[in-house]
């Protein structure tokens, strides 16, 4: 499965939100959306997924042009992470994973014995099985966006979509969702995310893609895109780039000139 | 992990026989209350006789199939209904406090049916009116929410709340200037809400949209669980969510319009009994519907048996449902700690 972004343009009224965005990205990466607040990588999201129609240019997966397809048929080919939330009603994990399903069966069916499979495969792939019975409502932070995860990959569609996955989780657990992520494109989803820590995208990202005020900054390789002076126009941070060699290998670290903003 | 670790099915399925079993149990026993007392037996040779043609009691037989089999069978359905129709909102709605009446449509029909009570029109025509009433109110506050683009949700509900709101205020000016002496106060009894003037042929035609719309909502109801989850998410997981909006609300609309058309206005039901349903069974509409309506029309039935056979005089059911069921529900919220 490849996603192409050909000329995307979009406006709220008068405001141009994204300009000229072009970006092709294939199954088994995990691509990272980074860009400071407002620079469009929600907007983006949504015109991806199908949820916003207005906008000019192109989004083609292998070739169909995403317009043409059925909120069903797009349902299938590409699944929506949200942030993890509160719902207003608690369904329990399995029935939250279960609703996934839905698109693999009839409009007017509700889920039978197959779904459940797929439902439970889900849950045993994300080790979360254990939790398939509770509210998802009484999950933390982390666990509901692992169910969140299982719900779309019970969609079967090839490209996942995360929004903001790491949001208001812990340190721990923004590195047990990053891992996900990029365990699942090794399985050869691709998998597309957007965060606001370069150092989680310099760990995990295949590729990276910098949003600024809706125009694609730099793209490529996070090891030679990701340069100070981008992470300093994106975010008006200074940092400096080091390479740390740790047991586990080298590791590529941002250390933030905190001094320059703490005065 | 084995797969016996999966959700429980099994436990609320067995709720939902039990819930037929009680709405069995309310409805014979239902035959027997009256001013007439019938013993299960003359009640088993009355349905008997209907079957085999053999002879019976004409007594008994009047009182089981013209009085009191269409009082039952309308408590069911209307109770029912509500109850079906205030879980769809909630679900529609994201919102557990959302009832039947939400878009207007109790309004509508009230004014429907004070208008031709105010005219001196027979029960028929004021249920006529009071359905079209009904759906007038809430398909006018679908074509406001159609020009609200960004939140068609909230532009919905503050629409229909504001059509109620001038259906109630053209409901009070026909109180207003109704003759005092006896109009107003059949206007009034109406808008109480009662069972008691139900006739067979009315049922028979309320049952048609109340049915209709009890189909589409049940087939639909596996899609609620999703929409709960927020417009756009549904959405990527492959639900229309304009189609299946316009089917809740037409279906809704049409089971609550139908409903008070034959009771009159009967609130509470709607808006608390999905809840019960929700202590019981939790929140999923596969089970929660069901179980809403099984409870519904067994509360209904229940309450109109004390309605009747209470005092002398028939207490509008619209009272007693407030009397019977707010104070077991407080209850509840005490028991459980708020854990609603």
């Amino acid at each position: 499965m490849t996603l192409e972004v050909k000329n995307l343009n979009y406006f709220y009224g008068r405001h141009q939100v994204l300009k000229d965005v072009n970006l092709t990205a294939t199954e088994g990466q995990c691509v990272c959306l980074l860009g400071a607040n407002g620079a469009g990588k929600t907007t983006l999201f949504r015109c991806v997924l199908g949820l916003l129609t207005g906008y000019r240019g192109d989004i083609l997966l292998d070739g169909d042009n995403c317009r043409e397809l059925s909120v069903r048929e797009l349902a299938r080919r590409i699944a929506y992470v949200p942030q993890a939330h509160s719902p207003a009603f608690n369904y329990s994990v399995f029935d939250t994973v279960l609703m996934g399903t839905s698109v693999l069966t009839d409009v007017l069916r509700t889920p039978g014995e197959a779904e459940g499979d797929v439902a439970w495969k889900m849950l045993e792939t994300l080790q979360i099985a254990d939790l398939a019975n509770r509210g998802f409502a009484e999950l933390s932070g982390g666990e509901r966006q692992l169910v969140l995860i299982a719900r779309a990959l019970a969609q079967q569609s090839r490209v996942i979509v995360m929004d903001e996955p790491t949001a208001n989780l812990d340190y721990g657990n923004q590195l047990m969702v990053m891992g996900q992520a990029k365990h699942l494109a090794e399985r050869g989803y691709l998998v597309v995310l957007s965060t606001h820590s370069p150092e989680l995208a310099l760990l995990f990202a295949d590729q990276v893609i910098v949003l600024d005020k809706g125009i694609i900054n730099v793209s490529g390789d996070p090891k030679t895109v990701l340069t100070p002076a981008v992470i300093d126009q994106t975010y008006g941070v200074t940092v400096e780039l080091h390479q740390v060699t740790t047991s586990w290998g080298d590791v590529p670290m941002v250390v933030p000139n905190a001094s320059r903003h703490a005065g | 992990m084995k797969p016996d670790a999966r959700p429980a099915v099994p436990r609320r399925r067995t709720w939902l026989v039990a819930f037929a079993l009680v709405f069995v149990a309310v409805a014979i026993g239902s035959f027997a209350l009256g001013d007439y007392p019938i013993s299960l037996s003359q009640l088993f040779h009355a349905f008997a006789s209907k079957v085999t043609g053999a002879s019976a009691d004409n007594t008994v037989q009047l009182v089981v199939f013209s009085i009191r089999l269409p009082r039952i069978l309308a408590g069911a359905l209307v109770g029912a209904g509500l109850s079906v129709a205030g879980a769809a909102f909630q679900g529609l709605f994201r919102n557990p406090m959302a009832s039947p009446d939400i878009l207007g449509a109790s309004a509508g029909a009230g004014f429907g049916a004070a208008l031709m009570i105010f005219l001196g029109m027979g029960f028929a025509m004021v249920s006529v009116s009071a359905f079209i009433g009904g759906v007038i109110a809430v398909g006018a506050a679908y074509l406001v929410s159609v020009r609200a683009r960004r939140s068609p949700i909230l532009g919905m509900v503050l629409a229909g709340i504001m059509i109620g709101s001038l259906f109630n205020a053209a409901t009070s000016y026909i109180k207003l200037v109704a003759d005092p002496n006896n109009v107003l106060p059949s206007i009034t009894f109406w808008l109480m809400g009662n069972l008691s003037n139900v006739k067979p042929t009315q049922l028979a035609w309320a049952a048609v949209p109340v049915l209709a719309g009890m189909v589409v909502l049940f087939a639909s109801r596996w899609k609620l669980n999703l929409l709960t989850m927020g417009d756009e998410e549904a959405q990527t997981m492959g639900v229309n969510i304009k189609v299946i909006r316009v089917l809740v609300v037409a279906a809704a609309t049409l089971i609550t319009s139908a409903c008070v058309s034959i009771s009159g206005l009967i609130g509470w039901v709607g808006l608390v009994i999905p809840h019960f349903a929700r202590m019981i069974v939790g929140d999923d509409n596969r089970y929660m519907m069901p179980v809403s309506m099984l409870m519904g029309a067994s509360f209904m039935v229940l309450v109109d048996d004390l309605a009747r056979c209470l005092t002398t005089a028939e207490i509008p059911i619209g009272i007693l449902t407030a009397f019977v069921g707010a104070p077991f529900f407080l209850y509840l919220i005490l028991r459980r700690g708020g854990r609603l």
